[in-house]
């Protein structure tokens, strides 16, 4: 006698995005904080000395931010025009930014006014950074020059005029005191090293250059600009290594994980986007409310900070993984006895042992089922929890009946609440397509059966108006689809048509040659 | 042509189990039944095959324990002839020559040597009307007895043997046909019928399908088409009958039976529960239910302890009177059509083909064994007629029998086309298999075929399906997917659809090292590279369609050969991509020997078919035999042999390595055998018979444990020949029982026997020859 074979429910392909590693690493972050700023964010930059305030240029102001509260720690608004590019120096002690009126301006964190003003510059300043010797300011700006300036004395050193269009990004070496590259919206990107008059090595983006962001290790240098993101590898004297289009509007800024494992870019079109370093796939996405501006990563990625056009700050913090969970005392559970009573019985030599069938345990559907109690099963089937949470048993079920070929009986004679139920489910997952076919079959018995009783419930007659106008809408939508097909099918055509074409007269050609 | 003598064509694979009654003997050990020509003797304990009764040049339609001797069993066959056996040592007792067909056999013990059996009227030959006739047995010692002397009992009776059967003591017997019930008393030789209205009120149909006759008590059990069963009492009198009917079954009722005592009645029907009524409580019941398939026939033994319940599934149940299953005996399940065609599992070498509906039948060829069932679909099976079950229609094996693919479908009147594709991986803890991936539609139309690729050293296996959609679609495993720690098990997933000119493709192959897959569209052979999946070459032939296609092995290996349905075999060579040859045969089945370089063509013509074995690089065939089996050839397969045979024979060389099994439209699973393998066969069988000797008795007991420890006492000493060994023991034990003289008379003559080997054997040992023999006695 075989058991009793409970119904198959399926393991229905999961619809979304796989659920990777990096997934799960990326999701772990709570719900963002927005902070409203005075105007477009343009520039965040961490301090790099603990606890991590973040600076963050907003119209004419910096504001600087903690880790944890909401409110800004410090803020500098001695700027005329709209500030840019505020960025903290390698001990966290100094603040340096460009302006819209060309001045760049040199802050102490504790003070309020300017330390240095250092001006040279004919137009404004997007770029203003500290070399790793701590005692010179990069800055680059709409003149097409960049220059370093002597910090204590706040003279100019030298000058670059090599761009010739505006110089929008640069960062310096972490290695090297002299090194620093530039990015410009004519195209190019510009290697220096301070010690020469010219530059040392140039890269073609293709495209304005919009953010610059050199490794940990400095052997590779990635740039966006456009919808591009390149890699470059600095070592083989700026070759290519590797050219992303995942965006599909301008890439605005770029950062990279504290591991240096993933690198982050951030676009107009509203996405921040994750790479996988070492295969440069997109291995997480980040969905924002507007386009996205500037992008900044804590240390150990504890917050991702997001500045946008529409001047909000948005902060995610990572959750904590030891944070207790919030959940109620665990119920008492029967004691270690109560399961080990009999159960370290050793039997003795004559002792005739007789053995337990071990019990075949049934869903509650099932145990309908069992019993060929064909309505009762749909009831059990159709239970609040279960058509909501899990709507895949309860069209396994559907289908189960079907196969019996006992559907028929079991949706016959429900009076209108349960009829309602069954036709609230069958309209909310109608056009889920893996249960379509189902609950296809499942409306024409309804209708079958009850079409005599149409009109007798304004309940019924409610949803069924409902199911018909959703019909209508999806055999629109499908019909729209299929004419995109057809156009689609017809460009494809024409344009293989063409290749051959060319093919064919390429070897003509080749033949006459001959 | 060649005489080819010492190969025939033998049928495997037994025969139905299930066609009649099966008899349980009176010591419940054994188990009888009708199996083809034969009658087969199982224990109900260990289920196997003890005794195969041959003789029957017929169909054997009847089964019977003699009433005066419970050793003794009598069958019956549509050969003419009643055949008396002794079932414990499988000896022909006595034939009886009736001299027409007999379809069923009765006996009671108050009729002292006379069956009744059920011939047709001799007075149409057409016409199916049966009567029911005694039979006297004349008491000669003769082997050979003429039985003529014939009285018709009852006429226009039913040639279903469960419609007739005996009432309390032999005193009446009750009989059924159609509508009408006939009750015939033996004293008063005088016959009531009773008839029923065919239709009841609720439109029941109320024929009559079985009777069963209480052993106590004057009351008969009827069951009907409608599945009612009724309950006649009172029938002495022809006016004042009484009935009482109970009602569970949902369609007809196949076989009703009561126990000895009488306490319980038993049914069965498609349903495939066994239901036990209380008799005189009939609210009461205890039910046996998923049995498997529908019962066909019910029986319980002459002691009440176990009950049988065969089914249409070619099986016999045997339970415990606890209503507890304590045996299967479960032969080759032969269903109306075997989809999945012939398959072989490379681990087991067991001969798979679908079986029950929804499951996989694994059929090992060496010990003519059903192995297990694997539930296919795992569904609980509903018994009922005209619903649309699914239905196993695919599978394939990988070259290793790591991976076992299989599709099945279930097609609906009105709905769509319900297609799966499962794939099962080899479990070698559980030594089963275990389900991967389950592919629902894989395709939008039928499977047409499927194969996985050969090689068995590559790292990947890719499953290949073909669909009447006009696509084929390349499956591969995927790499395993790591999440969150838990690692879950790789699963297949589809690598590449192929297409070409939207043309149908119906067969599929691949080459012997996995390095070209060849996919027959209609008229056109397509050869891919299954790596980059480009297309390679197109072969065609026209016109018609390719049927069959598959390369060659070995030396061969360059050629791919394929038969069309326009009459016509290519032979094609994959170097130059040109016709090697092409020749004109109606081939319906085209396959190759995996062990070696030959391919075996059946080729169906006239009714018959034709078989003609044949290397793709030479000319002549190297074996070819006309008019193999009556009908078409449907599956064949080559199966490896586990020891080569050494045959030097030209025209058998061919069955060294493996050998061909194939399976007709009429279900009959044949191979080809050679002398050389049968006269094997026939040694190991005689082996059988003398091991068989010693039962286990009480005696044996206590006498075979104080043997064995004698045995180990002396291990090391020399032993010396036993007096089995002499002549005259030999043919004292080998004789059966009844043919011997009397004891006394032995006595003398076995003392003697023993005389001179006392003098060097032990006395322990002829005391145990003594103990074998007074069990024999």
């Amino acid at each position: 006698m075989a058991s009793f074979k409970p119904t198959q429910i399926p393991d229905l392909p999961k619809l979304g995005e796989k659920i990777t590693e990096d997934t799960l690493y990326w999701k772990n972050y709570k719900a963002p904080v927005q902070i409203k700023e005075f105007g477009a964010v343009s520039n965040i930059d961490f301090s790099p000395v603990s606890p991590h305030n973040f600076a963050v240029t907003a119209f004419t102001r910096i504001h600087i931010y903690g880790p944890f509260s909401q409110e800004p720690v410090k803020t500098f608004t001695r700027f005329k025009d709209t500030a840019y590019c505020g960025r903290f120096r390698s001990d966290g002690q100094l603040l340096v930014a460009g302006c819209e009126d060309s001045v760049v301006r040199l802050y102490d964190v504790g003070g309020k006014a300017a330390l240095r003003m250092y001006k040279g510059h004919t137009k404004a300043v997007h770029v203003a950074d500290f070399t790793t010797g701590r005692y010179q300011i990069l800055t680059a700006s709409d003149d097409y020059t960049c220059r370093l300036w002597d910090i204590p004395n706040a003279v100019e050193l030298t000058a670059y005029q090599e761009h010739t269009d505006y110089v929008r990004c640069g960062v310096t070496s972490k290695l090297n005191r002299d090194l620093f590259i530039t990015g410009s919206y004519d195209h190019t990107l510009r290697v220096f090293d301070s010690r020469t008059e010219k530059s040392v090595m140039t890269m073609d983006h293709g495209q304005p250059v919009e953010s610059l962001l050199l490794y940990p290790s400095e052997g590779l240098l990635v740039s966006a600009g456009g919808r591009y993101v390149k890699v470059w590898d600095l070592l083989k004297g700026g070759q290519p290594l590797v050219s992303l289009k995942n965006h599909h509007k301008t890439v605005t800024c770029l950062a990279l994980n504290s591991s240096g494992q993933r690198l982050l870019s951030a676009s107009l079109d509203r996405h921040v986007k994750v790479y996988n370093t070492t295969n440069y796939k997109v291995v997480h996405n980040f969905d924002y409310a507007a386009a996205i501006l500037s992008l900044g990563l804590a240390p150990d990625d504890e917050s991702i900070v997001v500045g946008m056009t529409n001047s909000i700050l948005s902060i995610k913090h990572r959750k904590n993984l030891e944070e207790p969970k919030e959940t109620s005392k665990p119920r008492r559970r029967p004691s270690y006895r109560v399961f080990m009573k009999g159960k370290n019985f050793v039997p003795k030599q004559d002792d005739y042992f007789v053995s337990k069938p071990a019990r075949q345990h049934l869903a509650k559907y099932d145990k309908q089922l069992k019993r060929f109690n064909v309505s009762k099963a749909l009831d059990t089937a159709l239970e609040a929890w279960l058509r909501r949470k899990k709507p895949e048993v309860t069209v396994a079920v559907i289908k189960e009946l079907d196969r019996r070929g006992t559907l028929k009986n079991a949706l016959a004679g429900r009076d209108e609440e349960q009829l309602s139920r069954l036709l609230c489910f069958v309209i909310g997952n109608f056009f889920d397509t893996r249960f379509t076919p189902v609950l296809a079959t499942t409306a024409e018995i309804v209708l079958d059966i009850y079409q005599c009783v149409i009109g007798q419930s304004a309940v019924i007659d409610r949803h069924l108006i409902h199911l018909q106008k959703l019909l209508e809408k999806e055999i629109y939508y499908q019909k729209d689809l299929m004419e995109i097909l057809g156009m689609l099918d017809t460009m494809f055509a024409f344009s293989l048509l063409r290749k051959e074409l060319i093919c064919v007269l390429q070897h003509y050609d080749d033949l006459s040659q001959l | 042509m060649v005489e080819y003598g010492d190969i025939r064509v033998v049928y495997r694979g037994g025969s139905k189990i299930n066609f009649r009654k099966p008899v349980i003997s009176n010591d419940s050990r054994f188990l009888l039944c009708a199996s083809g020509e034969s009658v087969k003797v199982f224990s109900s304990v260990t289920e196997e095959c003890v005794h195969e009764l041959r003789g029957h040049t017929g169909q054997v339609t009847g089964v019977l324990l003699r009433p005066s001797n419970h050793l003794q069993v009598y069958s019956c066959s549509t050969d003419g002839t009643v055949r008396l056996w002794d079932f414990t040592d499988g000896i022909l007792v006595r034939t009886y020559v009736v001299g027409y067909p007999v379809y069923s056999i009765y006996a009671s013990l108050n009729h002292k040597e006379v069956v009744f059996i059920v011939t047709p009227v001799c007075v149409f030959v057409f016409a199916e009307l049966f009567q029911l006739v005694a039979v006297n047995l004349p008491q000669t010692p003769d082997q050979l007895v003429e039985a003529r002397d014939l009285s018709a009992v009852l006429s226009d009776v039913s040639s279903n043997p469960s419609t007739i059967a005996f009432g309390r003591g032999g005193e009446y017997l009750a009989s059924v046909n159609n509508l009408k019930m006939e009750i015939y008393f033996f004293k008063k030789n005088k016959s009531y019928s009773f008839s029923l209205r065919e239709y009841t009120k609720n439109g029941g149909k109320n024929t009559f399908t079985c009777i069963a006759c209480h052993p106590k008590d004057d009351c008969v059990a009827t069951g009907h088409d409608d599945g009612k069963i009724r309950l006649w009492r009172n029938f002495k009198q022809k006016k004042e009958y009484t009935y009482s009917t109970l009602h569970w079954h949902h369609s007809a009722v196949s076989s009703l039976c009561f126990t000895p005592e009488g306490t319980n009645l038993l049914s069965g029907g498609v349903e495939s529960v066994l239901v036990q009524w209380r008799y005189n409580q009939e609210n009461q019941k205890d039910f046996l239910p998923r049995l498997g398939a529908a019962i066909t026939h019910v029986t319980v033994s002459p002691d009440g302890a176990l009950f049988s319940t065969s089914h249409s599934d070619n099986k016999i149940t045997i339970i415990q009177s606890c209503v507890k299953v304590s045996a299967v005996i479960q032969g080759l399940v032969k269903g109306e059509n075997v989809t999945t065609g012939l398959l072989v599992d490379p681990r087991s070498k067991a001969l798979v083909l679908n079986g029950r509906p929804g499951h996989l039948q694994f059929y090992s060829l060496q010990r003519d064994k059903l192995l297990f069932h694997l539930d296919i679909v795992q569904q609980e099976y509903i018994h009922e007629a005209g619903l649309e079950q699914f239905e196993v229609v695919r599978a394939a094996f990988d070259a290793s029998g790591l991976w076992l693919a299989t599709v099945e479908e279930r097609k609906q009147k009105s709905a769509e086309l319900e297609l799966n594709l499962k794939l099962w991986s080899f479990d070698e803890q559980t030594q089963s298999f275990v389900l991967n991936t389950t592919v629902s539609a894989p395709h939008e139309a039928r499977i047409t075929a499927m194969c996985f690729s050969q090689a068995a050293d590559s790292q990947t296996t890719t499953l290949v399906s073909a669909s009447r959609d006009g696509h084929f679609k390349a499956w591969q495993l995927g790499l395993p997917a790591h999440t969150d720690g838990t690692q879950e098990w790789p699963s297949w997933s589809c690598d590449f659809v192929g297409a070409y000119h939207g043309l149908v493709p119906r067969c599929c192959c691949f080459s012997a090292d996995g390095s070209l897959l060849a996919v027959g569209f209609q008229e056109v052979v397509t050869v891919w590279n299954p790596t980059s999946w480009e297309l390679l070459t197109t072969l065609s032939q026209p016109p018609g369609d390719v049927r069959n296609l598959c390369f060659g092995q070995l030396s061969c290996s360059k050629y791919l050969l394929g038969s069309n349905n326009k009459k016509m075999v290519c032979c094609w060579n994959l170097l130059t991509c040109s016709l090697e040859w092409s020749t004109s045969m109606d081939v319906s089945l085209l396959l190759v020997d995996s062990r070696s370089e030959n391919m075996a063509a059946f080729c169906c013509q006239d009714g018959s078919t034709d078989l003609f074995v044949f290397k793709p690089s030479e000319p002549r065939p190297l074996f070819s035999q006309k008019a193999v089996c009556s009908g078409r050839v449907i599956h064949a397969v080559f199966t490896p042999r586990e020891v080569m045979l050494e045959s030097s024979e030209e025209s058998s060389q061919w069955l060294n390595r493996s050998q061909l099994y194939f399976l007709t439209e009429f279900m009959d699973l044949l191979t080809f055998s050679t002398k050389a393998e049968e006269e094997k066969l026939m040694a190991s069988s005689k082996q059988l018979v003398i091991d068989d000797t010693v039962a286990m008795t009480p005696f044996y007991l206590l006498l075979g444990k104080h043997r064995h420890e004698h045995l180990g006492n002396e291990e090391s000493a020399e032993r010396t020949p036993l007096p089995q060994s002499s002549v005259a023991i030999k043919e004292l034990l080998q004789t059966p029982a009844h043919v011997l003289p009397a004891t006394s008379f032995l006595c003398s003559m076995f003392a003697k026997s023993l005389l001179i080997s006392v003098t060097e054997t032990s006395f322990m040992n002829s005391l145990s020859v003594l103990s074998a023999v007074a069990v024999k006695l």
